[in-house]
């Protein structure tokens, strides 16, 4: 039984038949990126850009292989213009999973301030964007919002909010 | 690689090819419902336009409409989808520059059924024809080689560009062909349906009916 947030999330995927994961590195991210590579079920690797993943999972999808991006918040900022020039105008389902700085104790001015982007591009895009915070919500969450991307060929992102995952905290 | 030592060493020694004429000869080697992603501007026109034939257009063809520089990521994701398929991308010099990081993921992986066709005439063409870097001493086969891609290679003339082809259609990569080409205008212009252009491509590729 999973019990903590990485867990859910790497159970939901598996459900879902969800087996590329792309991501650029994130501290927060960590542990489901080593629970996901730790597993054969999955593809895993990092790429160099977001907007690199992004193009490998529009490609995988139209192969017919489904998958997820894992980024931070910062590296969300760079993708706007393929959500808006591939993943919106094609149909591409993206799922996006974000990890949130820039919030709740943020120590990095770079980050607070590239995180007030992410939600009004989400906006601007209508793409389909859940806040997660409680960890007895995050299954209905995720398995809701995954069976409504594939199905309605629509994007998706999780912003993990530090509620969540207890974010990254201030260290001298 | 000593067997592709029969090739240019540098960009300058390779011949100016003209764009369509190559891509006709790339699309006229595929016989094995092959994919072959088009990046943006001229490449993208030039692979619509050399895929028409009067048994109708190949399937197998993904048209991006913008998102400059994704070709060979999505190329990749198409390659790993479909371990057993051929995939090509089709990027010009100005794409390939500013996602440079794409080939070395590419090489990190190793994804033997995947080919880089790289149209490179030193310029922004459909902009105006503004220089790229690769004008001005930028290698692209070097670059790649120096990403971990080892069969990479100029195209010396036509003969060694579809020589070139059929050894990646034969034997494993990741390959790199760079080509060089001149400023001709293409031939045709690319449909943009978003919806259409991705249905096909999905038919193409037997994911959907």
């Amino acid at each position: 039984m999973a019990e903590t947030w990485y867990e859910i999330v790497v159970e939901v995927l598996k459900r879902h038949n969800v087996s590329l994961v792309t991501y650029v590195p994130d501290n927060v991210l960590r542990p489901l990126v080593a629970a996901i590579e730790a597993d054969p079920f999955f593809t895993a690797f990092a790429c160099t850009r977001e907007e690199e993943a992004l193009g490998i999972n529009a490609g995988a999808y139209m192969g017919g292989v489904r998958s997820i991006l894992l980024m931070q918040t910062s590296g969300f900022a760079t993708l706007p213009n393929v959500l808006a020039s591939l993943s919106v105008p094609f149909s591409i389902p993206t799922v996006m999973m974000v990890s949130e700085r820039g919030t709740l104790g943020e120590f990095n001015i770079g980050q607070s301030l590239v995180a007030r982007t992410m939600r009004p591009v989400l906006d601007a895009l209508s793409i389909e964007t859940h806040t997660m915070t409680r960890l007895d919500e995050a299954e209905f969450i995720l398995d809701r919002s995954l069976v409504q991307a594939f199905a309605t060929m629509a994007p998706v992102c999780f912003i993990l909010s530090p509620l969540l995952t207890g974010g990254k905290v201030f260290s001298k | 690689m000593a067997v592709l030592s029969n090739h240019p060493v540098n960009r300058d020694q390779a011949k100016v090819m003209n764009r369509y004429d190559i891509t006709k000869r790339l699309v006229g080697l595929l016989h094995a419902d092959e994919a072959v992603i088009g990046g943006i501007g001229y490449t993208n026109f030039d692979l619509w336009a050399a895929s028409e034939s009067a048994s109708g257009r190949r399937q197998q063809n993904f048209y991006m409409l913008g998102s400059m520089g994704l070709a060979v990521p999505i190329a990749m994701g198409v390659a790993i989808a479909q371990p057993r398929r051929k995939v090509f991308a089709l990027e010009g010099d100005g794409s390939v520059l500013m996602q440079l990081g794409s080939l070395s993921t590419v090489a990190a992986r190793k994804q033997t059924n995947l080919c880089v066709v790289i149209m490179d005439n030193g310029a922004y063409q459909i902009t105006g024809g503004q220089k790229t870097a690769t004008g001005e001493g930028a290698d692209i086969v070097g670059i790649a080689r120096a990403s971990g891609l080892e069969q990479s290679a100029w195209a010396a003339d036509e003969d060694a560009f579809v020589e070139l082809v059929a050894r990646s259609l034969k034997e494993d990569g990741p390959w790199l062909i760079g080509c060089r080409i001149d400023t001709a205008k293409p031939v045709d212009t690319t449909e943009r349906d978003p919806a259409r252009i991705r249905d096909n491509f999905m038919k193409g590729l037997g994911v959907r009916a």
